[in-house]
């Protein structure tokens, strides 16, 4: 039997994934995708903690961060191009032109 | 998020809204949608000067109506403390009232600085799709082109910092903070000169605001889970009953205090502030360092003074941590620093550890602190920036520290306002940032907080010396033969370095009238 709360679990099991992966994949579009990732695991919590409360809200939140995602996406993606086509890289260790 | 609708099929009823309460943020939106507008329509020369009235006229009316609200309703003036606003999504507070007017005039002050163009078109790219060094980029360069969509982006900034502290939900303040941000990363990456470092620091800013803001969302879905609701004033009430599990309430408020301090720039989480400053376009470094950190701090309190009040006791060691390595490390890292902007970032982190004396405080005194604080640390911080935009050599602005030597002989008075505004981060008696320093140590003592206070003295004992370093730097020794210039500032500049050097000298010498203000608006705290 599948309960909300193992729905939980897998939900900070995808976040823990996403957020080792932001801090040791190297490339930027990789890195990014850890993000993507991390928000996706916090909106299934969303939805199973609003199943378990019985109230939609959770539901709506969920929606409300999927236009957030996407609008960072435009805006992420407008910026990691930009950096590519100047530097030919898209690796974040490439970008060490400022340091300390 | 509770929206009432009615039981019958038949009637919905509309939820209802306090447009006039509501008035300035909205102001600053719709003037953000009209700057797109312009941007598609205008012809390309009326683009500036329409922007540019546009933006400043918007900011200006917002301020107006922010004045005009809290001098008018019964929340400033008389004797309420706030009203939950926009069915329970916005605290349009006391607090919030002296934040969103503090963040409006230093937004003010930030674009008279974006919108200067004497010294060169711009400080903005001709083309931020065109890669650095190409022909496309000589060619921008060359017809004198520069990005105008930087004024719509920073009234979008503006709204979202305006919102973000008034949040009364967890959702709204997530919404606020991505409206806050994007525009900024965007801004972030549009340099005139020194393209790749701009690039660069809008890549940093960009993957590490997503990240911490996805740590962020995770920790208002914890909260969610624990309260059933993200509304701050039930987690309060559900924290305060005990009954659900204490696992998530913890997970919750430590990621949420990471996505906050993230923006605040609190050590650990400082890592893209000297990066970030550095490699913006400056006028975009003296927003960020003004306005968002003005309104980061407004949500970190309103966060933990509200929905975490009752909780003093478990979240304040963890913020005494924190609090404590922010002010050593920015002081100290502070004084190896050879880039003018740079040493300016870890100022900043430093004054933001002095702030977050003042939250620790938690009572009515801290806020009233760290609301003084953070209006005249702004105005001296948009001064000394928008003196880094006049020193310029053949490269752009001379911002390694080295070619600032005897700029005091060439031109005194810039030499000498540059001095004001660093005696004011140092804290020197008879400045804004000796009365600001001193309202959140008193504050801080009175919270039972004695061994933070010491060292933040001792961090502002350590931070003084790179400032006094500049200083002699600048009236001791020889200017070097090939040294920058200090160009002529136009009008915008020149206002900008004058609001900020008159705000630091008056908030040093009578600090009595803003001093009572902000602790009129602090005396009773936030609307829950």
């Amino acid at each position: 039997m599948v309960s909300p709360a193992h729905f939980i679990a897998l939900s900070v099991i995808l976040f823990v994934i996403g957020a080792v992966g932001v801090l040791v994949r190297r490339n930027a579009i990789v890195v990014f995708m850890c993000v993507e990732l991390m928000l996706n695991a916090a909106n299934l919590a969303f939805v199973a903690f609003a199943r378990m409360h019985g109230a939609l809200d959770g539901q709506v939140i969920a929606f409300f961060v999927m236009v957030v995602a996407a609008a960072e996406v435009v805006v992420g993606l407008a910026i990691l191009t930009a950096i590519f086509r100047a530097r030919r890289s898209a690796s974040v260790d490439d970008a060490n032109l400022m340091k300390y | 998020m509770t929206v009432t609708v009615a039981a019958t099929a038949s009637t919905i009823a509309t939820p209802h809204f306090e447009w006039s309460l509501l008035s300035p943020m909205l102001l600053v939106f719709g003037a953000a949608l009209a700057g797109v507008l312009i941007e598609a329509f205008a012809p390309r020369d009326l683009r500036r000067p329409m922007h540019v009235v546009l933006t400043l006229g918007s900011l200006a009316g917002a301020f107006v109506l922010t004045v005009v609200l809290a001098a008018k309703s019964s929340i400033f003036a008389g004797g309420k403390p706030g009203v939950v606003a926009a069915i329970g999504t916005v605290g349009v507070d006391r607090p919030t009232l002296f934040i969103q007017a503090t963040i409006l005039i230093l937004a003010f002050v930030s674009v008279l600085l974006i919108a200067e163009s004497s010294h060169e078109v711009s400080s903005f790219t001709p083309q931020a799709a065109a890669v650095p060094g190409s022909a496309e980029e000589r060619e921008g360069l060359l017809a004198g082109l520069s990005h105008t969509e930087v004024y719509p982006l920073t009234l979008f900034a503006v709204g979202g910092m305006l919102l973000f502290p008034a949040a009364n939900d967890l959702l709204t303040m997530f919404i606020a903070l991505e409206v806050l941000s994007l525009p900024l990363y965007l801004l972030c990456g549009l340099a005139r000169r020194r393209r790749l470092l701009s690039q660069e620091a809008a890549m940093k800013y960009f993957l590490l605001g997503a990240f911490s803001s996805a740590i962020f969302l995770f920790g208002i879905a914890m909260l969610y889970g624990y309260a059933g609701s993200v509304q701050l004033s039930a987690i309060a009430t559900a924290a305060q009953s005990g009954l659900a599990s204490s696992t998530l309430l913890y997970a919750g408020i430590a990621l949420l205090g990471v996505g906050l301090l993230f923006k605040v720039g609190a050590v650990p989480f400082q890592a893209w502030k000297p990066d970030v400053y550095q490699g913006s376009p400056t006028p975009i470094t003296a927003l960020m360092a003004s306005c968002t950190l003005v309104s980061a701090f407004g949500a970190l309190l309103r966060v933990f003074y509200v929905a975490f009040g009752q909780l003093t006791w478990d979240w304040r060691p963890a913020m005494w941590a924190v609090a404590i390595v922010t002010m050593m490390v920015g002081s100290i890292i502070a004084i190896t620093q050879t880039d003018v902007k740079r040493l300016l970032a870890y100022s900043s982190i430093a004054q933001a550890g002095y702030i977050l004396t003042g939250v620790i405080a938690a009572n009515a005194a801290g806020l009233s602190g760290s609301l003084f604080y953070l209006a005249a640390y702004g105005f001296a911080t948009i001064g000394a920036f928008a003196i880094v935009t006049l020193v310029r050599d053949r490269a752009g602005e001379a911002a390694h520290m080295s070619s600032w030597a005897g700029l005091g002989k060439r031109s005194p008075l810039v030499a000498g306002v540059f001095a004001l505004f660093l005696i004011a981060f140092a804290g020197i008696p008879l400045t804004s940032g000796f009365n600001g320093k001193f309202a959140v140590f008193r504050a801080a003592i009175q919270g039972g907080a004695l061994p933070l206070v010491i060292i933040g003295v001792i961090s502002s004992a350590i931070l003084a010396f790179p400032y006094v370093r500049v200083i002699v730097l600048m009236f001791f020794s020889e200017p070097a033969a090939e040294g920058p210039v200090v160009v002529r500032p136009s009008a915008y500049t020149g206002l900008a370095v004058a609001i900020g050097a008159a705000a630091t000298v008056v908030l040093g010498i009578i600090p009595e009238p803003l001093l009572s203000l902000a602790s009129h608006a602090a005396s009773q705290l936030f609307v829950r």
